[in-house]
């Protein structure tokens, strides 16, 4: 009977554990509720105004008030010089916005999706990303890329892919994926004084959700660190790792977990380019056991680097093999059951973590 | 008879009509139809009915001559197109058409089923049962259907996103229509595509293309194929206003410049690239002459009649002399898509006074009565009938079952190799494409 109240008493304490967003959210009244939207508006505002080099360029982006609203008001605030609308040419302006950066200006190139970007991928590879290196340091490019990367709600195949592995295998880019609107607004300060070029990837399905802000965050200095992993949630048993709108998924799929038992830790990688491998790695070397999750597709994806890099640092540490939920390996189909499909949802998660937890044999060879 | 003829015409008044009314050539081709004459009394109750014309003094060769029925007068009918064509570096066609009564009704119908269609569309995108991006061509519907009647099955067509009514001018149906955009295992991708994405290759029409600019280049690659197979046939590469300052096009146009390809580049300009009107995006939006060595012709795209005297001209011009523009002045009614109001960037004034003015149905419907081809309660008619069969095929589609999960695999290549591809869980679904 002791060890059942032992048991019970262990059961109470798990919450404390849990991160502080979720409790934060019970408690709403305690700190303050921000969209993402409203997130990356204030960010780009604040920067803006501390930093006269620094001007919005995209389609939409002025008149409009923002293809997805990102950038609304801020024609009104700071003048058509510094909120440029563009007409629907991504090789021109991103290549226009490359040639001022080399200038000096602080250009943030808006893609009203990545999927358009590679209209203009030459320019972000060839133009910005080696400049700094061919050049022995002369021209470097402090230009921001940024908009919505990945799926949407039934956009279909050419609105759909997620950039991630492919901007951040290139060196000289940094790449950054915020989920919460504490990643957007930290992380978009972050990149806009960066001096280098950022592929900052958005997500819209992301935009309209509000997570919780602390008046830190909200200080117009805040910054996030480039090249940095934030743990969302302690765990012992399993880490997984996410980016973007799949940090969602994983921490609704810890919850899912725990009632079996297995207490996940979270990692929310913030960062692609750099990749935050000491956090990733100490992790693993506590549980023993990875799922990495992301959007995109699976061959030479972001959790194909992961899993090199652990089976390359902490092979011994692992239990059990490394496992991959990612995008289906297929084109986005466009009906809603197929798409489904085709994307990770919470319960792959689970069932990859179990599995990952579970299994203390090797599989016999499979066919 | 010919007194009260020359009666009639001199009491024609232009004015009569709206401005963007056609003005009738003073002659009828020399064949009167043959028919038992209908009773004064019929005569006169015709008058009555067919009011829209006002005057008394019509003439009265017509309203003895028993009409035809409806779909089948195809006695020839000479017209003018109440703007004359805009030319650059070429001769601009002739102002005057031939048509008929039958193709004018046909001219009617179509536009009038693509209208109700794509009102239809946005109806159910607000009951959410089409997801994502979904993009209304209605307003535009004279350039579909134009385009179609100058062309053969034999002609490629390729647009962009906005391509429902082009879909069904190439011989679609509306339940391949509806079933796509409800992702259903009818619809012409079976579900796979989705709105941006209507292909029917059998009618040599390629879609359906979600970048902006992408067709373009695309269709000068579809005539380079035919001028390489020698099949005397050409391309339409439909784009719009907003995607004609990308660079892709120009590169594409230089290349089928020099090579002499069949491909006729067609500049839809609703005037509006998303929320961003055609002067703020385009140094120069005189959009027909911006092929520079290339020629051009502007036409009124509201106009079905023009549209397909130009897109006659653009064929004939193509195969013998290579790429060639054509930019149809037109206009949507809807937004950019459903998710855009359509009203930030323009004003509703605006919008009603093209409704008013140029709509291209009504310029037909218009242009029938006048000529007394049909009576207003015989297009009314149509415009049920229409109205039923686009009902009856959402009702259709709506039965429609959705894809099978095993469509994930099919189709990612056309030959499979037998490698495995994966779903969101590799280790739980995996298939063998085939």
């Amino acid at each position: 009977m002791l060890g059942v109240v032992r048991q019970k008493m262990l059961g109470q304490s798990l919450p404390k554990i849990r991160p502080a967003v979720s409790v934060l959210r019970s408690y709403s009244s305690a700190a303050k509720q921000m969209t993402v939207r409203d997130a990356l508006n204030s960010a780009l505002d604040e920067e803006m105004s501390a930093d006269p080099k620094v001007f919005l360029m995209g389609e939409e982006v002025g008149e409009y008030q923002g293809a997805y609203k990102i950038s609304k008001g801020l024609l009104e605030k700071y003048g058509p010089e510094r909120v440029r609308d563009t007409p629907i040419t991504e090789a021109g302006f991103a290549g226009i916005g490359v040639g001022a950066a080399y200038y000096g200006l602080k250009p943030v190139v808006e893609f009203m999706t990545f999927n358009f970007s590679m209209q203009a991928i030459d320019h972000i590879i060839n133009s910005a990303a080696k400049s700094n290196y061919m050049s022995a340091g002369q021209m470097s490019v402090p230009i921001v890329f940024r908009g919505p990367n990945g799926a949407a709600a039934g956009v279909g195949a050419q609105h759909s892919q997620c950039y991630a592995a492919w901007y951040a295998s290139c060196p000289g880019l940094k790449v950054l994926t915020p989920y919460s609107s504490e990643d957007a607004r930290g992380l978009l300060k972050a990149a806009i004084r960066d001096p280098d070029p950022v592929v900052f990837l958005e997500n819209e399905l992301l935009y309209g959700e509000s997570f919780p802000v602390s008046d830190e965050v909200l200080d117009s200095s805040f910054c996030l660190p480039i090249g940095k992993a934030k743990i969302e949630r302690v765990g012992r048993d399993v880490t997984i790792t996410a980016f973007s709108r799949m940090v969602g998924h994983a921490l609704k799929a810890a919850e899912i977990l725990e009632k079996d038992g297995i207490d996940a830790e979270v990692i929310n990688l913030r960062s692609i380019r750099p990749l935050d491998r000491s956090t990733i790695n100490a992790s693993v070397r506590k549980t023993n056991r990875l799922v990495t999750v992301e959007e995109g597709f699976p061959q030479h994806g972001v959790g194909a680097e992961i899993c090199a890099s652990v089976v390359e640092e902490s092979f011994a540490y692992l239990d059990a093999p490394v496992e991959r939920i990612a995008g289906a390996d297929i084109p986005m189909p466009y009906a809603a059951n197929l798409e489904r499909l085709a994307v990770p949802q919470v319960e792959d998660i689970v069932r990859a973590a179990k599995r990952a937890c579970y299994r203390s044999v090797p599989l016999a060879a499979a066919a | 008879m010919p007194t009260l003829l020359s009666a009639w015409f001199n009491s024609h008044q232009p004015n009569l009509h709206p401005p963007s009314f056609y003005s009738l050539s003073l002659f009828r081709s020399s064949h009167p139809p043959p028919s038992p004459n209908p009773t004064l009394a019929m005569a006169l109750s015709r008058f009555a009915s067919s009011s829209r014309s006002g005057s008394l003094l019509k003439p009265l060769s017509s309203a003895i001559s028993l009409r035809r029925p409806i779909s089948t007068d195809t006695t020839p009918i000479t017209l003018e197109t109440s703007v004359p064509f805009t030319a650059h570096q070429c001769e601009a066609p002739s102002r005057t058409v031939q048509t008929s009564a039958n193709e004018l009704l046909t001219f009617f119908r179509d536009m009038a089923l693509m209208r109700r269609m794509e009102i239809a569309a946005d109806s159910l995108y607000k009951a959410k049962l089409i997801r994502g991006f979904c993009h209304l061509y209605d307003g535009q519907e004279a350039v579909a259907v134009g385009m179609e009647a100058a062309l053969t099955k034999k002609d490629c067509i390729i647009t962009a996103y906005r391509d429902h009514c082009t879909f069904m001018a190439r011989g679609g149906t509306l339940l391949e229509v509806f079933a796509e955009l409800m992702g259903r295992q009818a619809g012409c991708s079976r579900g796979k595509g989705g709105s941006m994405h209507f292909y029917k290759k059998d009618s040599n029409f390629y879609g359906g293309h979600g970048i902006v600019g992408a067709q373009v280049p695309l269709g000068c690659g579809l005539a380079f194929a035919q001028k390489y197979s020698k099949d005397e046939a050409v391309t339409f590469a439909l784009y719009g206003d907003g995607a004609a300052n990308q660079g892709q096009l120009f590169e594409a146009l230089n290349i089928s410049a020099l090579w002499d390809l069949p491909a006729i580049l067609v500049c839809e300009n609703n005037h509006y690239g998303m929320g961003t009107a055609e002067w703020r995006a385009a140094k120069s939006p005189a959009y027909y002459k911006r092929g520079d060595y290339s020629p051009g012709l502007k036409v009124d795209g509201m106009d079905v009649l023009a549209v397909k005297q130009a897109c006659t001209f653009a064929k004939e011009h193509a195969l013998k002399n290579g790429p060639i523009i054509l930019e149809m002045d037109t206009y949507r009614y809807h937004g950019h898509s459903m998710s855009d109001p359509g009203s930030t960037y323009r004003t509703r004034d605006e919008i009603t006074g093209v409704r008013q003015e140029r709509d291209p149905i009504e310029r037909i419907r218009k242009l029938i009565l006048s000529h007394d081809l049909a009576t207003e309660k015989e297009l009314k008619d149509i415009e049920k009938e229409v109205r039923k069969e686009v009902d009856d095929a959402i009702a259709q589609a709506k039965e429609n079952p959705v894809p099978e999960s095993s469509e994930l695999f099919t189709n990612v290549y056309a030959k499979g190799l037998g490698v495995e591809s994966f779903g969101a869980d590799r280790k739980e679904v995996r298939a063998t494409l085939p």
